[in-house]
Parts: structure tokens; sequence; C-alpha cells
């Protein structure tokens, strides 16, 4: 059974709001009662009405009026009854403009405020329905924070289910932004280490001693600035599961090492002579297609292999556009609350533009773009003209041509800092905007003389 | 089991408290004590509106009650109305101890129409059952034909039985149990 909606009645006149609210009850409603507008602001600053009546003239404090804009302040939503009297039906009207759903003249006939009620009522329950089947749905479609109906991304579901459990090396392959550390943190808290540590270390953010470094920690003095000793973070997972991210861009040396742990479990801290042993499920990720950098020499045969025990390749946004509506209204409810704004849903028309853009930068980019739109939304809906953005990001070309006398050189140079401008400086999403990969990006940084 | 008070407040014919005595005992399989008439208090006459003000009587009715849980129901022939609506064929609070019902609407005469007592008698029957199921916690129920579906025509207290619901039912053998 649902909890039965909660109703506010304001009026400073005891008698009236006493007995409109016992009036009430008989319906089914909780109601709670207010003396005057200060008293119901303190009551909806925690709760949040189905409907208030609140009465137009109440001489001490806040009218009603004022009363209905404080509390349209917190709950811009909400459903308000304006009472009135014969003698001032023409600011009731200024109330409505104000926002006010309907208003009611007293002494009012109970079967058209039993009508007005019910109307109101009967559109709360069928929003009350739409939350719970948005939400049914979305749950249906939803395996630990990933959300998807698509087909291949239900079997890659299907797969952590199968493999969570096991102590068997993953790799994650997939485009920026297509959530590689949501599957590796699916797999860890789906199976049995789930109470144990999940260590995440993004390979490509730190130089290869600093990697080594973190990695396997290292004894006091072991370089310069080691004032003391510090576990690494294969000691930190022991029992649980690392989350290697960017697992393409390590060096020669790091591979070996990192073959060596994978296979006895054992390492040596940096500086130390001691073995250290740990009991690691390891889950490397790259967004690099890791079987070419082996046959470029770049990566370890061995080492491939080692960590391509169980492979999960993630789908690029643009081939489960399916997964655009439900993801965006995901992102929405999270937002929601995370921003503090009061939008619910998409157009249809937003809807279209979202699944025409081509996403480059996958579920992260249209993460961005829904907190984009809401922080910039006026409305409780998303409409078409709130995503404008991805329509201008992505026709530059039409006003552009090159200019005379250009080398290809300084056009290169040129996209390399306007999208790194674009990026504020983040390597990771220039290099997947500009489509080469981060070392290329660097030389080309280093080339150019590009600052930083 | 406590017993069920009716309380007449003013002057009311006889046949008005035997029928709703007989009624409520039926449904209810109460003893019933009718007690000595009461007055409507001066606060609950409203004179501009020739009504008698629902809450006020109700006010000045609970601490007249005896010691204990009895549920208790004032019947009185004046228009009953709350101040945001222009009448109401009777109040009660919900699960609490005082029930008012008015005859003055269920009467053809109000409505220019002949006498007829057999159907005064049967909407004070559906009346008085509907603010007594209230006091035992019942809100208004969707079904149309239930005692406790709402009404705020004289054609609706026609249409619906005397009758509660088989839900309704339940929940008040459930709320009598434990009165």
């Amino acid at each position: 059974m649902n909890t039965p909606w909660e109703l506010l009645v304001v009026d400073d006149e005891e008698i009236t709001r006493e007995s409109m609210a016992a009036w009430l009850r008989e319906d089914g409603y909780r109601v709670d009662t207010a003396a005057s507008g200060r008293e119901a602001l303190e009551l909806t600053a925690t709760h949040e009405y189905a409907l208030y009546f609140v009465d137009l003239k109440m001489p001490k404090g806040l009218d009603g009026i004022e009363t209905m804009m404080e509390i349209k302040k917190v709950h811009p939503d909400a459903s308000i009854v304006i009472i009135t009297a014969y003698a001032t039906v023409d600011t009731a009207i200024t109330a409505m403009k104000e926002g006010a759903l309907e208003y009611i003249v007293k002494p009012c006939n109970p079967q058209e405020i039993s009508l007005l009620v019910g109307r109101i009522i009967k559109l709360k329950n069928l929003e009350r329905e739409n939350t719970l089947l948005r939400q049914k749905l979305l749950g249906q479609y939803r395996f630990q924070d990933i959300i998807s109906k698509n087909a291949r991304m239900q079997d890659i579901f299907q797969l952590i289910r199968e493999v969570a459990s096991l102590r068997s090396t993953v790799l994650v392959q997939g485009e920026s932004g297509t959530g590689k550390e949501l599957i590796a943190r699916a797999i860890h808290f789906a199976g049995d280490r789930s109470d144990k540590p999940f260590i995440a270390v993004s390979c490509a953010a730190l130089a290869e001693t600093l990697l080594e470094s973190e990695l396997f920690g290292h004894e006091r003095g072991a370089f310069t600035g080691a004032v003391s000793e510090k576990p690494g973070k294969f000691e930190l997972a022991d029992g649980g599961t690392i989350f290697l991210d960017e697992i393409g861009d390590i060096s020669p040396k790091l591979q070996m090492d990192l073959l060596r742990v994978i296979q006895e479990r054992t390492f040596y801290r940096v500086g130390g002579s001691e073995e250290k042993r740990v009991d690691v499920r390891v889950i490397a990720a790259t967004h690099v297609d890791l079987l070419e950098a082996v046959r470029e020499g770049k990566f370890r045969e061995d080492l491939y292999y080692r960590l391509n025990v169980i492979n999960i390749r993630i789908p690029p946004l643009r081939e489960r556009l399916e997964d655009v509506p439900l993801l965006a209204r995901g992102f929405i409810e999270r937002l929601s609350h995370e921003l503090g704004k009061n939008v619910t849903d998409l157009t249809e028309g937003a809807l279209k533009a979202l699944i025409e853009h081509q996403w480059p930068g996958n579920v992260r980019e249209l993460e961005n773009a829904v907190e984009r739109a809401m922080v910039t939304c006026k409305e409780r809906v998303l409409s078409e003209s709130d995503f404008a953005f991805l329509s201008a990001a992505a026709r530059p070309s039409e006003q552009w041509s090159v200019p005379a006398g250009m080398t290809l050189d300084e056009i290169e140079r040129q996209a390399i800092v306007a999208t790194l401008d674009r990026t504020e400086g983040n390597i990771k999403e220039a290099a997947a905007q500009l489509g080469i990969d981060r070392s290329t990006l660097y030389d080309r940084i280093k080339r150019y003389n590009i600052p930083r | 089991m406590n017993a069920l008070l009716v309380i007449p407040a003013g002057t009311l014919e006889s046949w008005v408290i035997d029928t709703v005595k007989q009624a409520v005992h039926v449904r209810f399989g109460m003893e019933i004590q009718v007690l000595d008439p009461t007055t409507i208090p001066e606060e609950a006459k409203n004179e501009s509106r020739r009504q008698i003000e629902a809450t006020q009587v109700m006010r000045g009715v609970l601490p007249e009650l005896p010691a204990g849980k009895q549920r208790a129901v004032v019947l009185l022939d004046e228009d009953l109305f709350i101040p945001m609506l222009t009448f109401v064929f009777g109040l009660a609070q919900v699960g609490g101890r005082v029930a008012l019902v008015s005859l003055a609407r269920l009467r053809q005469e109000y409505y220019g129409l002949p006498a007829n007592p057999e159907v005064v008698r049967t909407r004070l029957v559906k009346e008085v059952l509907h603010e007594l199921g209230h006091t035992f916690g019942l809100v208004h129920c969707p079904d149309v034909r239930c005692v406790m579906s709402v009404a705020n025509t004289v054609q609706h207290v026609d249409q619906k039985s005397s009758e509660f619901c088989g839900g309704c039912r339940s929940v008040l053998d459930d709320a009598l149990r434990t009165t």
C-alpha cells in the first residue's frame, strides 16, 4: 500500500485550519497545520507536502503570497492552493500568476474542494507511479553502478558474474570514457573479495620511477626524498583487487616487474631486499590496442597473455545508442541530488539530439553534457536548447578554413593548442579528442614547444 | 467492551435516537448508552450563516465525555459548517472519540420536497455509521457502495449503501476488538 499523501494547511485562524485538517483527514490524508507563514516554512524546510492550502490573508508576518513564494524557493514544484475570501479574489488571481496552482473562495462547496484535491492527488499518484516504474526499469538494466540494456553489455554483466569470484587476471579494453574502472569495480564488488580493498592506479599519470615506487612501495632511503618506508599499492591491495589503468603506457622495466608479481605473487619494494608476498587480483585496463603494441614490440607478449586471461571489451557509446536515454536519465536522477536542482526528465527533442550525437568521449562525455545542461537549465525538463553546445562543438568545420600560407606543422600546432585549451590541459582527454595516443601528444607538445 | 455513547444536542424527536440506537447496535455490536441532551455552545452558533460550527460543538462535547475510550456520536437538527466549507453533513475525529451528524440536510423539506420519514431514517443511519467509522480509524473508501465512501451531496448519500465493504469491515472489526 502506498504511503498516504501529506498535506499542509496554513491559516492564522485556529478553528479554520483545524476544521479543514479534520475534514481532509477523513479522506485519508496525513495533515499538518501551521498558524503562520513562518511556521509553514519551518515545516517545509525538512518536509515536502503533496499539497499546500495557504490562506491569503494572514495579518501578522508573511501573507499568503509571500509564504507561497518562500515555499517555492525550497520546493519549486509545490502544489499550492490559495484560500481567499470574496473581497480578495483579485489578489488571489495575482497569486495564480505567482505560481499558485489554484485558488478557492471560502466558504467553498465541499464537492468542489473534493474534486480539486482529487485532481491534484491523482496527478501526484501518476508522478509517483512514473518514478517507481522508471526506477524499476533502471534497476532491471543496472549492474552495480553500470546501466545498460545493450546486448553486448548484458553479456559483459553475465561474464562479470561468472568471473567475479575467480582470481584470474582481467583485461578491460575500451575507448576513453567507456567506464573501464566501473567494470573493474563491478568485478571486485560482485565477488568474494568485495570486503577487501579495491585499489586503483593510473599508470599514465606518473613517471616510471614514481610509478614503480607507487606500485611496489619503497624502503627508507631508497632514493632522494624517500625519508620513510612506504608500502606500495600491491601491499595495500592485499586480499583484494588492484586496478591498473592505462597499462599500455608502462615502461619495459615495469612490464617485467608486473609479469613477476602476476606470476609469482611476489615483489620487492624499491631499495628493498625482502621479498614481499601478496594475494592480489589484477585487473588491467587500456584504451590502446595491446595486441598491436605487442606486434610493434612495445608491449611484452608474455605479459599480454598473462593479463588477457579474461578479456572484456567495452563497446563505445556510439555502438550502444539505445543506452543514451537510460544513462541520461540515470545521470539526471543522480545529479539532481548532487547539484540540488529539481530536474526530472528530458524532452523528446533533447533525447533526439543526444541520440544523434557521436559521443567521441563516450559515457563520460554524456555525463558531462548532462551536468552542463543541468547547471544552466531553468526548467524541470532538459530541452534540446539546453544541449545546443553539442551541435556547436560538432560543426566547427563549417566556418573554418585553412588560412593561406599556413604549414601543416602550424595547423597541427594550433589544433593541439586549441584542444588542450578546451580540455583545460587534460592530456588524456586532449589525446582522445585528437585521435592520437598520449605518447604522440607528448611528443608533439615537445616538438612544437607548446607551453603547459 | 465499552459502550457507544449517543448524545442529542438540543431537542430531537424520539425516533431519531431509536433509529440510531438500533442501527449502531446492529453494525457495531456494542451496547448503546444515550446520554442526557447537551446544549449547543454559544460560540458554535454563527448568526450570519445561520449555521452551527462543527468544530466548536466537538470542543464543547469532549470535556463532558466520561473518562475512558468510549466513542460518542452527537446528533443535532441544526445545519453544520466549518469555516472553509458551506456545510458539512457531519464531522469526526479520525481515530478520535467524537463524531457529529446533522439532520438538517438529510430532510426532504430542506430541498423543498414533502417530508419523508423513511428516507431521512435511511440517510441518518448511513451518516451516523460513516462518521462513527471515522472514529474507529476508517477513512473514505473508493468503493461507492460502501458506507465509508465520501458523500458531499444528499444524492451521494442516497446512492451508497448502509453497509461497510469487506476491506472497511475488517479494519473496523480489528478496531472493535481492541476497543
